[in-house]
């Protein structure tokens, strides 16, 4: 697989139908981190193992990348989920990228395009794990309290780094509410009440759009489990809107049900 | 000391629900003076943010309330609204915040009556619950000049 990763990154890259290709290397220690390869012979810097779980869309918005020419990046099936909704959200279009897709048993797939990269995506069901869902699941069942005190203790260390905001590929708006001072959304301190905003809006704001890629939480320098926001949302969209639109809080149905407008 | 009285802030739309107050004043229909009402142009504008800060500038109670369904005045501004809702009171209840303080409704315009009962009945539901210094104490140095700022 490895071999055929590295032979279509080549392909791509001496071809010129791509300028770079966004991949994964090896770090410093036993880390991974993401290669940009710009000339063919480079592309046997290139890995793929279980390390290799970064989010790789979230370069895709970025201007310093995109000043580097058209790029493909190599994609497992969140990201490739990413570069969906990014495209629904044009902010990535026909053309622009070039996908080296990884299956979920780690084959390479070829895309012709990105509207057949997006229905191989999506004929793949969008679901928590069990895991996830168990975790989900243990916070329902406890009481308000509890879950308030559960918050306000894991929060607690948020010093607000955005790391979660920065190496999120969803998380692109070049003047996010948490910069904005006039009125001042977000309390800049990091108390429980600026560390609560922000989750409650970060959460928010990935509400439909969130692929549930668990970059958020990896890059969490506390391991708060933030990601539990977003996977709860996920869930209840699921629930109450009958599976997963492209973008659930961009459409309605006259009919939606709720149980607590009088 | 003093009988508690809640601080109840509610966020209305322009078209809808604050003409609906209107004829409740009109119509001399008395109701509990503990509301602070805050008019939008529609409930699709009602950011979650709004919320939070109503809550945290001391607000022990929150009222969001616009046009019925197939009444907005933008014709979906109340569905894309009430999508969010769902969503957004869900993930406060996650969280452990109070959801019993967030009250939400639809009054018409020409339902003043309905609008002095939906404030009574959440004026009593949150002078029963008490302040929310759970919420309140999150930012203790704050905290004071919050409470008498308010007014």
């Amino acid at each position: 697989m490895l071999a055929k990763m590295r032979q279509k990154a080549k392909d791509l890259l001496s071809s010129g139908v791509v300028s770079t290709v966004i991949g994964y290397g090896e770090g410093s220690g036993n880390r991974v981190r993401a290669l940009f390869i710009r000339k063919p012979d480079d592309a046997d810097k290139l890995i793929l193992d279980e390390r290799c779980v970064q989010n790789l869309a979230v370069y895709l918005t970025k201007r310093e990348v995109r000043a580097l020419g058209r790029p493909a990046v190599v994609a497992r099936v969140p990201v490739m989920r990413t570069i969906q909704q990014l495209m629904f959200e044009k902010q990535v279009a026909e053309g622009e990228v070039a996908v080296i897709g990884i299956s979920p048993d780690s084959q390479v797939l070829d895309f012709p395009d990105l509207k057949s990269m997006a229905e191989y995506v999506s004929a793949i069901p969008f679901e928590l794990s069990a895991d996830e869902k168990a975790a989900v699941e243990k916070l329902e069942k406890m009481t308000a309290g509890e879950r308030w005190n559960f918050w306000l203790d894991v929060l607690s260390g948020c010093s607000k780094c955005y790391a979660c905001r920065q190496s999120c590929p969803l998380c692109y708006c070049e003047r996010c509410t948490v910069e904005c001072n006039q009125p001042q959304w977000v309390s800049v301190p990091s108390h429980g009440l600026g560390n609560l905003e922000w989750h409650i809006m970060r959460a928010m704001h990935l509400a439909g759009r969130c692929v549930n890629c668990g970059d958020c939480f990896r890059a969490c320098p506390l391991e708060i489990p933030l990601n539990l926001l977003t996977q709860k949302i996920i869930t209840d969209i699921a629930d109450k809107f009958g599976g997963a639109d492209e973008y659930a809080l961009n459409a309605f149905k006259p009919d939606d049900k709720e149980d607590f407008i009088r | 000391m003093s009988e508690f009285e809640p601080k109840i802030i509610a966020f209305v739309c322009n078209w809808c629900t604050y003409a609906g107050a209107d004829l409740t004043g009109t119509s001399r229909i008395k109701y509990a003076s503990n509301v602070r009402i805050v008019r939008l142009p529609c409930t699709g504008r009602i950011d979650f943010m709004l919320l939070m800060k109503a809550f945290s500038r001391g607000a022990d109670g929150v009222i969001v309330s616009g046009c019925h369904p197939n009444d907005c005045h933008y014709t979906s501004g109340n569905f894309h609204a009430r999508r969010r809702w769902i969503v957004f009171k869900s993930l406060l209840d996650f969280m452990g915040i109070d959801v019993r303080r967030i009250h939400f409704a639809w009054v018409s315009a020409a339902e003043g009556a309905k609008w002095a009962e939906v404030v009574n009945s959440v004026v009593n539901d949150v002078r029963a619950l008490g302040p929310y210094d759970g919420y309140k104490n999150l930012a203790p140095i704050a905290a004071d000049w919050r409470i008498q700022d308010a007014g």
